[in-house]
């Protein structure tokens, strides 16, 4: 049983460097193709010919792409990112602290949604009509509609016009805030549903007749069976997690991997973009990874996938 | 179509009406908005909406405004005028409603940084980031609609590879993927051309929660009596194909109405980022960029006005989509 785990998780595992080599190499790409390099600026300046090509020389932009993407995988294999353009400064020192605190903000933005919406979800979902879920319902429609952009520009306002949140940049709470409740809304949504199919289930009738009491089916039973929708929403509720912090981070200043990609990609620093894309990947493969592992747990019938 | 007319509840009826609404006030811009969305009143930085009154001390009336004047340039303080009286003029001009020039303007959502009218840019940039999403929603659908349906009526070895191809554009945050392909190209681009590759970039971003959905549904319509009985016929692929797709399209229809507030949100974010409509054009995106300022936000949040729009957008979307597949499409 557990062979047939490992088997699983290593496939998963080859799947996620292929994910991060493609990744990181198609970005290079991208940027080598686009108009404009990272000498437009000195170009633009007329600065002589020489200058030019020693600069040229010295980003390597003066060799095809195939050589400079070669090189680079090379150095990827002793973890070497190459130089940032723009800041002269090995791309792993820059990349790493900014990965670090958007893999923050994404990380405890999931933990207060799971901690928010599996518990409610599970309540509203055992009474569908009950007086909870006819107030939670509503709300949770409201905040699944409130993306995370809009919800930081809200919470923004109330934060200066109220001051009980703390804009100051590196201010945690607002933009995990911003970041949380639309996706503690939707797993509230999510987990009642499956909550509640689970429960209108022949077999729940079995369980209940055994004489277990009913606080110990839901919690136990149940939600161990209305696990398995949420698990499998995983991977979208990662890419969500990330694509909402491009603007969360913009908007509260969270200095994050979004800006300094962002930062990269306009003034053609290839070997930066190439490191952002590079970190970002392995964030989101680490992550779907420990959810394919917990659903291989949760459900033997994953593992052949 | 039908499923989404004949509303099965009141939720359904209420999120059917929000749609609608928006539709009607896009439709209707060029007759609601007073003055046009890139006039820049010289006085009117980040003036407050104004007022409609109906009632003064001598009773009621019918609407009207009153002159307003600034009143320090420096703290952006504005005195109504109270002696007079400005009741609005109704169709005149094309407008539904409207003030003389000499009294105005009538501004309902006050104006931004550049004393430009927000209502008139609220309504007129419905059309442009409504337009722009109606077009990425399209190409999403087409996309998605063509890979899935090959890979899954025909199988095999194409099948492995468009799916391998589907499961990595799905795994990457979408806003991500937009700003990497959107900032390799030019930054300053004429409207027109950004329209149309905004459109383009969604397109090519949002299509594979669509293709792994179509592939699905034919998929399972290849194993049924009538799939075989094409083939047994000697249906080629592309025939095949036309009689299976047709059993994806109540699920094409979900998924065209789920990636409205999906692609709003993504034309607000890479708007924000200043890599979206050039300046003088309006859309909710590009208004948003302003109430990034936090100083500006706070003296004037009627700058928040799209947001609030893209909120009700949204809340439409999944009131009428019902809750069951309302949450889990919209996150992406």
């Amino acid at each position: 049983m557990s062979a047939e785990l490992a088997a699983f998780a290593a496939r998963r595992l080859f799947g996620a460097l292929t994910l991060i080599v493609v990744v990181s190499a198609g970005a290079l790409l991208l940027v080598r193709l686009a108009p404009g390099d990272a000498t437009t600026d000195l170009a633009l300046a007329h600065v002589d010919a020489a200058t030019l090509a020693a600069a040229r020389a010295e980003l390597g932009l003066d060799q095809p792409v195939t050589t400079q993407l070669g090189r680079w995988l090379r150095g990827l294999a002793h973890l070497d990112l190459g130089r940032s353009s723009t800041f002269g400064r090995p791309v792993a020192d820059l990349v790493g602290e900014r990965a670090l605190n958007t893999a923050a903000l994404a990380a405890a933005a999931l933990v207060c949604a799971l901690a928010i919406g599996l518990p409610l979800g599970i309540m509203t979902g055992a009474r569908p009509r009950g007086a909870l879920a006819t107030v939670v319902a509503p709300v949770s429609i409201a905040f699944v509609s409130c993306p995370p952009i809009i919800g930081a520009l809200g919470l923004m306002l109330l934060a200066v016009q109220t001051g009980w949140l703390s804009i100051a940049p590196g201010a945690l709470f607002l933009p995990m805030l911003a970041l949380a409740l639309p996706l503690a809304a939707m797993l509230e949504r999510v987990q009642s549903q499956a909550t509640a199919d689970v429960v209108t289930a022949p077999g729940w009738g079995a369980i209940a007749a055994r004489g277990l009491p009913t606080s110990h089916i839901l919690w136990i039973h149940a939600s161990r069976q209305a696990a398995r929708p949420v698990l499998g929403l995983f991977g979208v509720i990662l890419g969500s997690l990330f694509s909402g912090s491009l603007a969360v981070e913009w908007v509260t200043s969270w200095p994050g991997l979004g800006r300094l990609m962002y930062d990269a990609i306009v003034s053609r620093d290839a070997f930066l973009v190439a490191g952002c894309a590079l970190t970002g990947a392995v964030l989101i493969a680490i992550g779907n990874l420990i959810a394919d592992v917990l659903r291989g747990l949760a459900d033997p019938r994953v593992r052949t996938v | 179509m039908t499923a989404v007319l004949l509303a099965r509840s009141l939720r359904q009826r209420v999120g059917i009406a929000l749609l609608a609404g928006v539709v009607l006030l896009t439709l209707a811009a060029p007759m609601l908005e007073l003055n046009p969305p890139d006039a820049q009143f010289a006085d009117r930085a980040y003036a407050p909406p104004t007022r409609l009154h109906v009632r003064d001390a001598t009773g009621f009336h019918w609407p009207f405004i009153y002159r307003r004047q600034l009143d320090d340039r420096l703290m952006r303080s504005y005195r109504d005028d109270l002696s007079r009286r400005v009741t609005l003029d109704w169709w005149t001009g094309g407008h539904l409603w409207s003030v003389d020039g000499a009294d105005g303007p009538l501004l309902l959502l006050g104006a931004d940084s550049l004393g430009r009218d927000v209502f008139a840019r609220l309504v007129q940039g419905a059309r442009i980031s409504l337009g722009v999403v109606l077009i990425g929603a399209t190409g999403a659908l087409l996309l998605g609609a063509v890979i899935g349906g090959l890979a899954g009526s025909v199988g095999g070895r194409l099948d492995t590879i468009l799916m391998w191809l589907t499961d990595l554009v799905l795994v990457l945050p979408g806003a991500y993927l937009v700003l990497a392909l959107r900032g390799v190209l030019p930054l300053k681009l004429s409207t027109p051309t950004v329209f149309w590759l905004m459109g383009t970039l969604f397109a090519v971003s949002a299509w594979p929660t669509v293709a792994r959905g179509v592939r699905a549904i034919v998929a399972t319509e290849r194993s049924r009596d009538y799939a075989e009985a094409a083939r047994a016929m000697g249906a080629g692929r592309m025939r095949q194909m036309r009689h299976l797709l047709p059993a994806a399209g109540g699920f094409l229809i979900v998924q065209a109405v789920l990636l409205l507030p999906a692609l709003l949100v993504a034309e607000a974010t890479i708007s924000v980022l200043g890599l979206g409509f050039p300046g003088p054009t309006a859309s909710w995106g590009n208004m948003l960029q302003e109430a990034t300022n936090v100083s500006a936000l706070a003296r004037s949040p009627w700058l928040l006005a799209p947001a609030l729009a893209m909120f009700l957008v949204a809340l439409g979307v999944h009131l009428a989509a019902g809750h069951r597949a309302g949450p889990l499409a919209s996150s992406r």
